[in-house]
């Protein structure tokens, strides 16, 4: 380890890192632009400069590898000048024109400038304009703010993986470009993050805001099942803009487009009071008192087994735990979280977690892809993986339908059989699993839709033991579990770990549709559940609990409105099992409130009101009866118990769940920015996966 | 204020672009010098082919060519292309005269010489096309000919130096009559020798070398 000094104190740092590292070590901070410390070294911005002992001039920190006795000043007066001249030549060609900038406020630049550059500029000669580029519906820009950092061109490269960004001329007449293309990647929205400067600014948000107006709550992103850590921004009632918060387990500091700009969708179609069907089959506003007593006389008398309830894609744990409850003072054994009628659950937490854990993913040396697209299941977890790829170059395989994943794959197969030559070693790819230290595979939620669901995961279970996926931890090795299950949906994993799953008798998400058609269940209880074809609920009595006027709502003969994800303290747990706080960030709409009291009042009427007064005590008896949720933040590594039911499987072809990313939920069905992003980048149209596989 | 605007960069598109079979060849040729992992280091000798087979400029489709030839992402080469002020990427006159403009020419009156080929040329401005397509006239750095400034080059190839505005305008009336003309010196001095004659070495010239004096 080198040894430095750094402004007269002496500080040893790791081999290997860059001087400016060291200087951030040694607690000097080192203004930059280019330099971001999740891409490549650029060098060009020369904003880092420092003093380097007998070196004839300053040197740029960022690309100056640390080496044994360099003496450094951060705080010279030569580099007091040359950050000042750095400064000046950067704002030679920048407008001044910050008080109409989205960026202001929040600027790299604004924030430089006022802490390193001159009070005045003395260029008076022409600056230069640049003409605005096309980056698609989610990015504005106004190019002649940009100072030329590259780092949207190495987040694209690097990170996301669209080689799309690129600075063409040179000098003067140098400029970002992307050749008027919109940027094919869910993860173009970063880039408005990486960029120092106003060039890159967020449509959707553009002139809404400034950032001191805005109230910041850490919370939990429910657009998919990666929990991707978030920092809602309100302004009074209205969610104005969602940005990433760093987490290296999770999402690093990224976030996927979804995430970010669906919500938009939060202010549209909302269920804002209840509403209940009157005689004339027409939904009528209603006030609470009236909905609850319709749901309390449609409830009197009948039995519990006549009454279902289905947990939607977005719930919190503790509404489905008040759910859950509610159901089962009813006698009702028929509950079902897996709207897609997933065939997992039943086991133990190993089988439908991800086990490996998505930091774990930068261990891995082999990967198989079953039935899975995670470009747009899981945008952060493809990441991860691309991430790793480049590492090491490692082996990707791929079953099913083979899409563009941002990094080189081997095509293996389009269905089940492929998997089962995998896992009677019959296929050349099982060997360079079974050669890997680290093989891990990842099964799609939509391989465990199928009916030959349990089938497929006793083959993915049997190839993941004889290909050495799982391995106990030795002397220098922690444990190593490969096998993974990725969920798509934020309720999923923690509606399994509390038992959202049928009774004993109790009927699952298809049985329940067909019992309604065949009318042994007369009440459905759909907690935010939208995602299945409900038009086969018109012979029930349907109460609707949630957020969006959307598919659950239209079959509802009462509507109980609820509250979205920023708008209510919620337990989450992600794809890996990780348990995470969601917290208000703004107020629901109306008379709607959060889930968990509706569930309360709602059983007050019924006669069987349920044993919690407030969220405290909802979230004790939580943590009491499933001691998984006392964890905030961890992740237990799940025991490898057997599961999965052998058997046939059917040789159809492993169908990919998700026909268009930008659309996948009541939120962003909602939301005006996907829409327009369903528009440009013709995801439905061009690349429909869901149903034609 | 006034302000630079610059454009966005958008080259002209031509009706698709492929290697003829000669370049084709030639370009596989260039291509086995580099690893097979390492292609992309070709792309500067098959811009240069495509820029040759396409009369002189690179359009958008000839550099779209190039990046899939050579497996790259199209946005890669058009980097390439526009760093490189060598390659011309708006169409260009059959002879493409490049005026040097740096210290030694200019000293020597460069400013006189773009300004009679561009009156030769008939054209209004740097870089645009005469109207019969024959010429078109830029300035360029210095282009390595310092001691027979001022001087041109045209089409990559050929050196005129010594030039007065006078033979600048001749050597392109002869360019454009399609007759031949000689590259080098047109004040008829041989290579770089001062041009009032020798002035160092005299005794050289008197006196044959000593014998035995091989150097």
């Amino acid at each position: 380890m080198p040894k430095l000094t750094i402004d007269d104190k002496e500080i040893e740092v790791p081999a290997g890192v860059t001087v400016l590292q060291a200087c951030e070590m040694a607690g000097a901070e080192i203004p930059r632009f280019c330099y971001h410390e999740r891409l490549s070294v650029a060098g060009n911005c020369r904003m880092c400069l420092v003093e380097l002992e007998r070196a004839p001039k300053p040197i740029a920190s960022c690309a100056m590898p640390v080496s044994e006795g360099m003496v450094i000043r951060t705080d010279s007066e030569m580099i007091k000048k040359a950050r000042n001249g750095v400064m000046e030549f950067l704002l030679i060609n920048h407008p001044l024109d910050c008080p109409i900038c989205d960026q202001g406020g929040e600027c790299d630049l604004q924030d430089q400038a006022m802490a390193y550059g001159f009070d005045h500029s003395r260029f008076e000669e022409n600056k230069r304009a640049v003409t605005e580029k096309y980056m698609g519906p989610l990015i504005k820009t106004i190019m002649t703010r940009c100072i030329h950092c590259t780092r949207c061109v190495r987040f694209a490269t690097e990170v996301a993986g669209v080689e799309d960004i690129g600075l063409v001329n040179r000098g003067e007449h140098a400029e970002i470009t992307t050749l008027e293309r919109a940027i094919d990647s869910e993860l173009s929205g970063n880039l408005v993050d990486v960029c120092p400067v106003g060039a890159l600014t967020s449509a959707p948000y553009q002139f809404a805001a400034r950032p001191w107006e805005l109230r910041k709550t850490l919370s939990i992103d429910v657009m998919d099942a990666v929990g991707s850590n978030i920092r809602v921004d309100a302004r009074g009632r209205h969610v104005m803009r969602v940005l990433p918060r760093l987490h290296e387990g999770v999402n690093e500091e990224w976030i996927a487009d979804k995430t970010r700009h669906a919500c938009d969708g939060l202010a549209r179609q909302r269920l804002d009071r209840p509403y209940v069907r009157g005689a004339d089959g027409r939904l009528k506003a209603a006030s609470w008192d009236e909905a609850f007593s319709a749901v309390a006389s449609r409830l009197k008398g009948l039995e519990g087994k006549k009454i279902a309830a289905i947990a939607g894609d977005l719930c919190d744990a503790e509404s489905m735990l008040a759910l859950k409850d509610l159901m089962s003072d009813l006698g009702s054994p028929n509950l079902d979280c897996r709207q897609d009628g997933a065939k997992v659950g039943e086991g133990p937490r190993a089988s439908y977690l991800f086990n490996t854990s998505i930091a774990g993913i930068e261990r891995a040396d082999a990967v198989l892809l079953v039935g899975s697209n995670p470009r747009w299941e899981a945008p952060m977890v493809n990441a991860r993986i691309r991430k790793r790829f480049l590492q090491t170059g490692m082996p990707v395989g791929v079953i099913g339908e083979s899409v563009d994943l941002t990094y080189q794959t081997q095509y293996l197969g389009a269905g089940p059989e492929t998997l089962k030559e995998l896992a009677e070693g019959r296929h050349p790819f099982a060997e360079v699993l079974e050669k890997a230290a680290h093989p891990m595979l990842i099964l799609g939620s939509g391989a465990l839709a199928r009916a030959d669901g349990p089938a497929i995961l006793a083959l993915a279970r049997a190839l993941a033991e004889k290909t050495g996926m799982i391995k106990a931890a030795t002397d220098d090795e922690p444990a190593w579990n490969g096998f993974n299950v990725l969920q798509r949906v934020a309720s999923r994993v923690a509606g399994l770990d509390l038992g959202f799953l049928p009774g004993e008798g109790g009927r699952a998400t298809e049985d329940i549709l067909s019992a309604v058609e065949s009318g042994e269940i007369e009440v459905v209880y759909l907690l935010g559940a939208d995602e299945f074809d409900t038009a086969r609920l018109s012979k029930a009595f349907v109460i609707y609990q949630g957020h969006h006027g959307d598919a659950g709502a239209q079959a509802a003969d009462v509507i109980l409105p609820g509250a979205a994800y920023t708008e209510k303290n919620g337990t989450y747990v992600n794809t890996e099992g990780r348990v995470q706080l969601g917290r208000l960030a703004a107020f629901p709409p109306g008379e709607a409130r959060e889930d968990w009291t509706i569930l309360r009042a709602l059983s007050a009427v019924l006669g069987k009101a349920l044993p919690y007064d407030n969220l405290g005590m909802l979230r004790q008896s939580l943590v009491e009866r499933f001691p998984v949720f006392a964890a905030i933040d961890q992740i237990e590594p799940a025991a490898w118990e057997p599961f999965g039911t052998e058997g046939a499987v059917d040789s159809a072809p492993f169908a990919l769940p998700i026909a268009n990313y930008y659309m996948t939920d009541p939120i962003s069905r909602s939301s005006e920015t996907m829409a327009r992003c369903t528009e440009a980048l013709g995801k439905g149209a061009v690349k429909a996966t869901g149903t034609d596989g | 204020m006034s302000v630079l605007k610059t454009t966005t960069y958008d080259p002209p598109r031509t009706d698709g672009f492929v290697f003829s079979p000669e370049n084709k060849a030639k370009a596989d040729a260039y291509r086995t010098r580099y690893p097979e992992d390492r292609q992309a280091s070709a792309v500067l000798w098959l811009l240069y082919l495509a820029q040759e087979q396409n009369g002189g400029w690179l359009s958008s489709d000839a550099i779209e060519y190039v990046a899939a030839e050579l497996d790259m992402a199209p946005i890669r080469v058009h980097e390439v292309a526009t760093f490189y002020t060598m390659f011309n990427l708006r169409p260009v006159g059959r002879y493409l005269v490049q005026v040097c403009r740096t210290t030694s020419c200019w000293m020597r009156g460069s400013d006189a010489i773009t300004k009679a080929c561009l009156e030769e040329a008939g054209t209004g401005a740097l870089g645009e096309v005469s109207e019969d397509g024959v010429f078109s006239v830029v300035e360029v750095e210095c282009l390595g000919a310092c001691c027979n400034a001022p001087m041109f080059q045209v089409n990559d190839r050929d050196y005129f130096e010594d030039l007065t505005p006078e033979s600048a305008r001749a050597v392109m009336a002869k360019l454009r009559a399609g007759e031949e003309v000689k590259p080098g010196s047109q004040s008829g001095r041989a290579g770089s020798e001062p041009q009032e004659g020798a002035k160092t070495l005299l005794h050289l010239a008197e006196s044959p070398a000593p014998a035995g004096d091989g150097a």
